[in-house]
């Protein structure tokens, strides 16, 4: 009973609410009953009772079987068992049901006034889900059962097996406490009533529907009622159960507002009639033809007049009928029909047989010629180059190709005189351009003007004196006439030269037509006579030779003139040079006598000496004397010249003409070889094919070869083009008969697009074939040498060659629209016309880059500067040349750059919003999300860049008051470059996006996968053993604060220090009564608890007794990235250590005596450290998990406390003492959400390694991973220039400190521990957080010394080489431990006992020791060697460390991959610098000085007194400590220091941390929870002591004791 | 009223997630938020929202309405980083599994007045045929890690999408001292005329 009232009250209104469901029910019901007859109300009264007695007796008696139930009854009515008897209650229920009864009666009435078949339309009228939905309602049937439970509880009757069950099942419904679905939408959106009252009130008061509000009347009712309730309620059970139609539900308000009326009924007949006044059925009889036609027409039959009438496709008949019926209804429907009165049809488009030839035998090979071939598809090159608008038909144009006609300048089948008279023609045609152009004449004037031009110049001023200008432009002039007449007599000698060659061939021919004695050709010269004045022609001829010989003895004084004046200069020279060379003579003479000059005069002579030094050696020649040119010479070469190149004076002038107006002698006379080839030429035949961009378009009619070798075709093709014009070409081809051959080639430019039809002149372009031909005929062939000579000399060999005259033209649309594509669409026609375009743009873009080249192009072209055209680029080049702009040096990809730059770049420079967007646009660590840069200027502040400005500064500069010793600061500074290269570097990585950043995807399931999911169906539920399961992983980015927690799990620990009581003590006496009554049995006695502090979270678990507690609590620290920053690289340089210390509780009672209250006792408690373990948040991040026993970092003298002795003694090796000894703690660390630890930037590094080694690593890891995939096996390393390195280079014995060996003399293995604790003084950074991403970075051990900072790693390394320079077997071991995850630890070999080294903390292990914290062994490393372990197992404990079995351990260098020599790449030698003890002592001071500070900050309430004896007591301990490393404590001096405090009461302990930065120190300090002593009275004391070791590395101790005095 | 020289300007955002469109599913809602840049901040109004569950009309026209009001002001120093309205709509499968059905992002529309926009809308695609399946079975379809992805266009080309229908979007546009501060979103609607009496006018001339 008593423990069934927990959760009375719940239970309680659970049962309101089902009573007051039940109550709405009711009312329903009622409502219903009432529109029944009102008589059947009594008689359906007596059965509910009678049904409901028989229920309430069947109820089941299963008190036992269901408390819930019975909790249920008694919480719900409690006043219910008060009654004093069940059968009474049952009793009162009938009397209660008649006065309901009546009540009901009344309020029936009233709503029997709304009618029967308004209730029955309601009825209808509700949704039919409701209706559903209560039907199907388990709350009404359960509540039943329910209601049956109560009576149950109460009424021990007997009861059917049947309902028993049914109560069963009604208490397991119960049981499942929350309602389903429906049954919480059925409370919610049920009608209820919400008034109990309502119910037994009246029924107009229920129709207000007001709630009373008075609490305490409620509640008396709401109790009366509850009995009144259920009395109904099982009343009402038993039609509810039997009927369930009679359970519809009418809501009263719909009444109100719905009209209802009758239904309407539409007769069928009367539908039909409506339906077919809107309806059309097209009948399926036929169509009389008569209605299809149009009237009095007959139908026509196109068959029977004889017509082809396809056939029509196939339609049933009636279809047919039915369309025509309804086409013959619509407006002009007839339309449809044809004049044979049918529909209009087409004939049927299918055709009888395939038209595609069939395929038979398909398995055998196909018939050749039907045989599909593959051909590659080939891109046409013109693909691309379609005119634009080319493909409609307005827009085409149009090319006028004109193929007049060809002549041959030789042809194969050329006779000797066509040769000939060829080559007459040629020159003849030569003549004619010349005498057109006629340069002779030309030059001939102005030459005469020149000369006037000169004349009148020197005459002009004779008298005076020329001035400057003038003789400029005389010699100018002198020059221009010169140039002049050089032109023309070159001119006039081509001239008389031709002239010569014409009449020379034509002699030729009329000799060999002399010789053969037919003629062959028609040409015939005559040469035109034309006299002329002998006199003046004379007079002419002598003037020219005059004034030529004039001109030219003019030149030649004057460079006669020029020469001796050179001659005189160097003469001049030359005899200086010979006065100096005397004077040195002289002078290296007086020099020689010793004679001292004076000063001045001295330099001077040396000077002169040195100046003539050179010319002193070699004597310059004596110039000669220009020789006086003979001018008698002059005139007769002239008149040579004039005789050869001009004709005599009076001779006549002879002019040639050529006429084609000679017989050819007919065939029959000509010999026979020459009629040969007369028959030869003519069967043949020449046309022409048009090649438009490289394809056939048209070819020209076939023409016969004529006697004269010309072939006429005049043909004009129009070709309409749509792609671009990129050649056009004609090929000439001769036709032999049958066969035809190519002969030539002939390349047409494509014309611009001004070049239009019509206006274009026919032009000759040549061709020329180097085919070799020849024949037995008279035919003189082609390629084949011929002689005119009579001794066959001076052969020569003549091609086929000729001219086509043709045009190529644009076309002239009707509207004399030129049908030329737009100039920007013809590739060729950019670079076709200088004139019509812009200067600059013709040089192109490409030209703006170079004003010389323009320049120079300018001055090639001789652009004309005063034509309009060349104005833009005549304006840039005198600009250009006034130096204003001068030209790049560079070439510039965007050289648009400048117009587009929003400002310049000094602006941008000078900008601070700008540079505040440059800045975060580029993610520097200041304003990665800085927010709101101002939009004005003015507000940007200048503080904004202070503090980047000053890291900036900051670079070299190094802050040493951080940091206490600034040789950290300088490594800090360091490592912090290094780091931020990192972060760069990962930056840059992060925005390398995979698809799992993107998406979420759910992983295929693989085999193994499902078989698992298969196999889990099978699992129990809730194992007795339940394992961890591997979570899902978060990415960082989507997490803000809060999100992460960090779960820390503590479970148990063992060996904890127990107090150590001092009986003699009086404080200590007074224990509390708990403590004291076990301590009585007990001696020894700790209350240890674990406080877990993360960012200044402190959480601590309940306190256990004993040394080996068991607390098993989950602690859970929330987690917040700094800067809220959540992303991966951000997590990663978390430094932040989680902090898991463990305080014995200590109470403390003091009594109290007051005299007005009596005794009191006041208890304290206080906590005492006792030990602690600290991992970094970084370790948990990247393991996702630690789970192990650690070992506790305890003090070395815990005061008050004692270590309970392990009593087990080991093996007689001196440093194999047990390391269990020690306390030890077993945890679970995780972080949740599970973090998806960065991955590794895997980028291929650069690497002096061989290739082939770096190939084997590679292979020996895969293989490693395959085998193995659990364990690391390392071959190479990154160094810290990001170089991969293989790792035995970096192991090789490296001597120690000397000092430290110094130390034992004598005792080497003394030594070792002590070497070990040196390396592990060095303090530990992890790479993760130095680094970012998780690349691991190795150290050599001389930087690892320098920077005085490394992971595992670098300690191990070190370590190693160590112990291999003083003589030990010592391997690097890559395995893994708890907790950093993959580490390197270290193994020697100590007399056939191999222990493995924990390189970070200085503690070394034996192999079989259960608490080490290696947990696998990966691979081990020499100098030599890497070996990787093949062995079953990876644990130390079970691991043969015996190398030599190859079946063990994997070398990676065997006989068949020997060892390359690799060379170390470690210093030869360590050096170490002796630490300044000065320093330390500095440092000591300051430690001392900020941690006193600290803890009185810490303190902010209390006062904090120093006790300056003790302080000074511990401070003599500490280098005791050191010497003994903490280990091995000697009782003693806790003996001293009580016996020195004996009225305190002291709790303290050392601290020795490796030194690094304060910050972990106050760390560890703040940690101990030392500050948080409340006692009045306390008072503190710490001493601080720091040893120094070589090379800067130093062991800080930190003394903490608190005092009370007692 | 506003100083005369402003040092924010302030676009507020007025509209509705009309509708969708989606041939394929029934009983959609829409989820959407705003994606801006870091010099813009939400002055009024929710950033974030989630309409109701609509199904489809049994008429012809098979359209999802929402008509889910935006009002939300922002305000800026600088238009990088422009907001978008990002929108994700889901819906139960076969299965009656909540999947997403496509996501659709928008820019804002930057002139003032009535824009009635169509989003398109697609989701990312399984990598493996097979995951498609599985995808489809357990009800867990590939999901992008957070909805502001498709505001974004880094890492964008790692995944692959389908598309499925559209959203429409009405927006009705104001922002304030944006000529003040020498921002031209050029010329708009004729429906934008500076009226003199209010502050927010669509545009005030400077």
């Amino acid at each position: 009973m008593e423990a069934l009232e927990d959760g009375e009250e719940d239970e309680r209104e659970a049962l309101k609410r089902h009573l007051r469901a039940e109550r709405q029910k009711r009312k329903k019901r009622l409502l219903e009953q009432s529109s029944l007859q009102k008589s059947r109300d009594a008689d359906d009264v007596k059965d509910v009772t009678s049904i409901q007695q028989y229920s309430a007796d069947e109820g089941p008696s299963e008190k036992a079987d269901d408390s819930v139930v019975l909790s249920k009854s008694r919480t719900g009515s409690q006043k219910v068992l008060c009654a004093p008897g069940l059968t009474s209650i049952t009793q009162h229920t009938h009397h209660l049901d008649d006065f309901v009864k009546r009540r009901l009666e009344e309020k029936l009435k009233a709503a029997r006034s709304k009618g029967e078949s308004l209730q029955d339309k309601e009825a209808s009228l509700e949704f039919p889900s409701r209706l559903h939905s209560l039907k199907d309602r388990d709350t009404v049937t359960r509540f039943d059962r329910e209601a049956d439970a109560d009576r149950a509880g109460r009424r021990d009757s007997p009861s059917p097996l049947s309902t028993r069950v049914r109560f069963r099942e009604a208490a397991r419904q119960v049981g499942k406490g929350l309602p389903t679905a429906e049954e919480a939408f059925n409370f919610f959106t049920l009608n209820f009533d919400p008034d109990p009252p309502d119910v037994i009130e009246t029924s107009s008061r229920r129709r207000q529907k007001q709630r009373k509000t008075t609490d305490e009347d409620e509640e008396h009712e709401d109790v009366d009622e509850d009995i009144q309730e259920e009395n109904e309620t099982q009343s009402e059970e038993a039609p509810l159960v039997q009927t369930q139609e009679d359970l519809f539900v009418i809501d009263q308000s719909p009444q109100d507002f719905l009209e209802i009326k009758k239904a309407e009924y539409v007769g069928y007949q009367k539908l039909l009639q409506r339906q077919s006044e809107l309806l059309f059925t097209p009948s399926f009889r036929t169509v009389p033809t008569s209605i299809k036609l149009p009237e009095n027409m007959k139908p026509r039959y196109l068959e029977d007049e004889g017509l082809y009438v396809g056939e029509r496709p196939p339609v049933s008949l009636t279809n047919e009928n039915i369309l025509e019926n309804r086409i013959l209804k619509m407006e002009e429907g007839k339309k449809w029909f044809g004049d044979d009165g049918r529909i209009i049809a087409l004939p049927n488009p299918i055709k009888e047989s395939s038209t595609r030839p069939p395929l038979f035998h398909m398995e055998e090979a196909l018939d050749p010629a039907l045989q599909t071939v593959y051909r590659k598809a080939v891109k046409s090159k013109y693909a691309n180059l379609y005119i634009a608008g080319g493909a409609d038909p307005e827009g085409d144009y149009q090319l006028d190709v004109d193929v007049s006609g060809l002549i041959f300048s030789h042809h194969p089948l050329f006779s000797r005189e066509h040769v000939l008279g060829a080559r007459l023609a040629q020159l003849y045609d030569q003549y004619l351009t010349r005498q057109r152009n006629n340069l002779t004449g030309h030059l001939t004037d102005k030459l005469n003007g020149l000369r006037n031009a000169l004349r009148n110049m020197l005459e002009s001023h004779s008298g005076l004196n020329p001035t400057q200008a003038l003789q400029q432009r005389i010699s100018e002039y002198n020059l221009e006439v010169r140039n002049t007449r050089h032109l023309r007599d070159s001119e006039q000698e081509k001239d008389r030269t031709l002239l010569k060659n014409i009449v020379k061939v034509w002699k030729a021919i009329k000799a060999l037509r002399e010789f053969q004695k037919f003629t062959n050709t028609p040409y015939k010269l005559y040469l035109r006579r034309e006299n002329v004045d002998r006199v003046s022609d004379e007079q002419d001829y002598e003037d020219e030779i005059l004034a030529e010989v004039v001109e030219l003895e003019a030149e030649t004084e004057e460079e006669y003139q020029n020469k001796l004046a050179e001659y005189k200069k160097r003469l001049e020279e030359w005899k200086l040079c010979r006065k100096k060379q005397k004077a040195k003579k002289k002078k290296q003479k007086k020099k020689k006598k010793g004679q001292a000059q004076d000063d001045t005069e001295g330099e001077d002579e040396e000077q002169d000496v040195s100046e003539s030094e050179g010319p002193t050696d070699e004597p310059p020649p004596k110039p000669e004397p220009p020789e006086r040119p003979d001018l008698g010479s002059i005139e007769q070469w002239v008149r040579e010249k004039t005789l050869r190149i001009r004709r005599k004076p009076g001779e006549a002038i002879l002019i040639p003409e050529l006429s084609a107006s000679a017989n050819i002698t007919a065939s029959e006379l000509c010999p026979r070889a020459e009629t040969a080839r007369r028959e030869d030429v003519a069967r043949r035949s020449l046309f022409t094919k048009i090649l438009y961009n490289d394809k056939e378009v048209s070819r020209t009619d076939s023409r016969s070869l004529n006697t004269d070798f010309r072939v006429h075709f005049g043909q004009i093709f129009n070709l309409k083009i749509v792609n671009c014009p990129q050649s056009i070409s004609l090929q000439v081809f001769e036709e032999i008969g049958s066969s035809c051959s190519l002969l030539a080639q002939v390349f047409l430019p494509v014309p611009e697009p001004s070049v239009v039809t019509g206006s274009v002149p026919l032009e000759e372009f040549e061709f020329s074939s180097n085919q070799r031909v020849m024949f037995d005929h008279e035919g003189v062939g082609s390629d084949v040498p011929l002689s005119f000579e009579a001794d066959g000399s001076n052969k020569q060999s003549l091609l086929t060659s000729g001219k086509v005259s043709c045009c190529v033209s644009w076309g002239i649309g009707d509207d004399d629209v030129p049908l030329a594509p737009p100039i920007s669409q013809q590739p060729g026609g950019v670079h076709s016309g200088m004139g019509c375009l812009d200067a600059v743009s013709y040089i192109g873009a490409s030209g703006l880059y170079d004003m010389k080249k323009i320049g120079e192009w300018a001055r090639q072209s001789r652009l004309d500067p005063n034509d309009p055209k060349n104005a833009s680029i005549m304006q840039l080049l005198k600009v250009a040349s006034s130096g204003e702009v001068t030209a790049p040096e560079y070439f510039r990809l965007e050289h648009l750059q400048e117009e587009f730059n929003f400002v310049t770049d000094e602006e941008l420079e000078k900008s601070g919003r700008f540079r505040l967007l440059k800045l975060r646009n580029q993610e520097v660590a200041e304003f990665r999300n800085y927010k709101f840069i101002p939009a004005l200027e003015r507000e940007v502040t200048d503080t904004v860049f202070q503090e980047y400005e000053k890291r900036l500064k900051e670079g070299e500069v190094i802050d040493t008051k951080e940091h206490l010793d600034s040789h950290r600061a300088l490594v800090a500074k360091y490592l912090q470059k290094i780091r931020e290269s990192v972060i760069n570097r990962f930056l840059l990585a992060k925005h390398h996006y995979l698809l799992s950043d993107l998406v979420i995807e759910e992983e295929i399931p693989t085999i193994g996968i499902l078989g698992i999911n298969l196999f889990k169906l099978a699992e129990p539920k809730r194992p007795l053993k339940p394992q961890r399961k591997e979570r899902k992983k978060v990415t960082a980015q989507n997490l803000s604060d809060g999100d992460i927690k960090l779960l820390v799990n503590i479970i148990r620990a063992y060996d904890i220090p127990v107090r150590r009581l001092q009986s003699n003590k009086p404080g200590q006496s007074s224990h509390s009564a708990l403590q004291g009554s076990i301590g009585l049995l007990d001696q020894i006695q700790v209350r240890p608890f674990v406080e877990v502090s993360f960012q200044r979270t402190v959480l601590q678990t309940a306190t256990a007794d004993g040394p080996n507690p068991c607390w098993n609590e989950e602690l859970q620290l929330p987690f917040s990235a700094p800067n809220g920053d959540y992303s991966t690289a951000s997590l990663q340089s978390v430094k932040d250590e989680v902090f898991i210390n463990i305080f014995d509780e200590v109470v403390h009672e003091t009594v109290m005596n007051d005299k007005n209250r009596g005794k009191s006792i006041q208890t304290h408690i206080e906590k005492r450290w006792l030990g602690s373990v600290k991992i970094p948040f970084s370790t948990i991040y990247s393991q996702s998990k630690i789970d192990g026993t650690f070992k506790v970092n305890t003090p070395a003298v815990l005061l008050g406390y004692s270590k309970e002795k392990s009593h087990f003694t080991n093996s007689g090796f001196d440093i194999l003492r047990s390391l269990s000894e020690g306390t030890f703690i077993t945890l679970f660390i995780t972080v949740d959400p599970q973090l998806v630890p960065g991955e590794s930037v895997r980028e291929k590094f650069d690497t002096q390694e061989d290739e082939r080694l770096l190939q084997a690593s590679e292979r020996f890891e895969r293989d490693a991973a395959q085998r193995y995939p659990e364990r690391p096996c390392i071959t190479t390393v990154i160094d810290l220039s990001g170089k991969t390195v293989f790792i035995t280079r970096y192991i090789r014995p490296l001597s120690p400190p000397k000092e430290l060996l110094d130390e034992f003399p004598n005792n080497p293995l003394e030594a070792t521990p002590l070497v070990a604790r040196f390396v592990s003084l060095i303090p530990s950074l992890p790479d993760q957080v130095s680094f970012s991403a998780t690349c691991d970075l190795w150290s050599t051990c001389d930087q690892f010394l320098t920077l005085l900072a490394g992971d595992e790693e670098e300690h191990a390394v070190l370590l190693c080489n160590y112990f291999l320079s003083m003589g030990k077997k010592a391997w690097l071991i890559i395995g893994t431990a708890i907790p950093e995850g993959p580490t390197a630890y270290v193994l020697t070999l100590e007399q056939n006992l191999y222990l493995i080294w924990n390189p970070s903390s200085g503690q070394f292990y034996g192999q079989y020791d259960t608490f080490c914290p290696l947990q696998a062994v990966g691979c081990l490393v020499n100098p030599d060697n890497v070996w990787f372990n093949i062995q079953q197992y990876t644990s130390p404990m079970r691991v043969s460390f015996d190398i030599s079995k190859a079946h063990l351990w994997k070398p990676f260098f065997s006989r068949t991959f020997s060892h390359p020599g690799l060379s170390s790449i470690q210093p030869e030698e360590l050096v170490y610098r002796r630490t300044d003890r000065a320093a330390a002592a500095e440092l000591q001071d300051r430690i001392e000085r900020i941690l006193k500070e600290k803890i009185m900050e810490w303190r902010p309430r209390q006062p904090t007194r120093w006790n300056r004896y003790c302080t000074t007591t511990l401070k003599q301990f500490l280098p005791k400590l050191e010497l003994i490393r903490g280990q091995d404590v000697a009782e003693g001096h806790r003996h001293e220091l009580q016996s020195l405090l004996g009225d305190y009461r002291i709790s303290g302990f050392p601290l020795n941390l490796a030194f690094s930065e304060i910050r972990p120190i106050i760390e560890a300090v703040y940690s101990t929870g030392i500050h948080s002593v409340q006692a009045s009275n306390v008072e503190f004391a710490l001493a601080v002591y720091v040893h120094p070791y070589p090379n800067n590395v130093m062991s800080v101790w930190i003394y903490l004791a608190s005092l009370v005095l007692t | 009223m506003a100083a005369s020289n402003p040092s924010v300007f302030l676009l507020t955002v007025n509209g509705n997630i009309e509708g969708a469109n989606f041939p394929e599913y029934d009983n959609l809602y829409c989820k959407y938020c705003f994606v801006y840049g870091h010099d813009w901040a939400p002055t009024t109004g929710l950033e974030e929202g989630i309409t109701q569950i609509a199904s489809k009309s049994s008429q012809a026209s098979h359209r999802l309405i929402w008509n889910f009001p935006l009002a939300t002001t922002f305000k800026s120093t600088n238009p990088s980083g422009w907001p978008q309205l990002v929108v994700s709509v889901y819906g139960p499968d076969v299965f009656g599994n909540d999947v997403v059905r496509g996501y659709g992002a928008t820019h804002i529309p930057f002139t003032p007045g009535q824009h009635t926009k169509t989003i398109p809308m697609f989701v990312p695609e399984p990598t493996w045929r097979l995951q498609k399946f599985t995808g489809w079975l357990t009800g867990r379809r590939p999901e992008y890690t957070d909805p502001k992805v498709v505001a974004q266009g880094e890492g964008r080309e790692v995944t692959r999408v389908h598309s499925q229908g559209f959203v429409s979007v009405s927006f009705l546009i104001m922002t304030k001292d944006m000529k003040k501060m020498d921002y031209d979103t050029g010329p708009s609607g004729p429906a934008n005329k500076p009226s003199a009496t209010s502050g927010w006018s669509t545009e005030e001339q400077p």
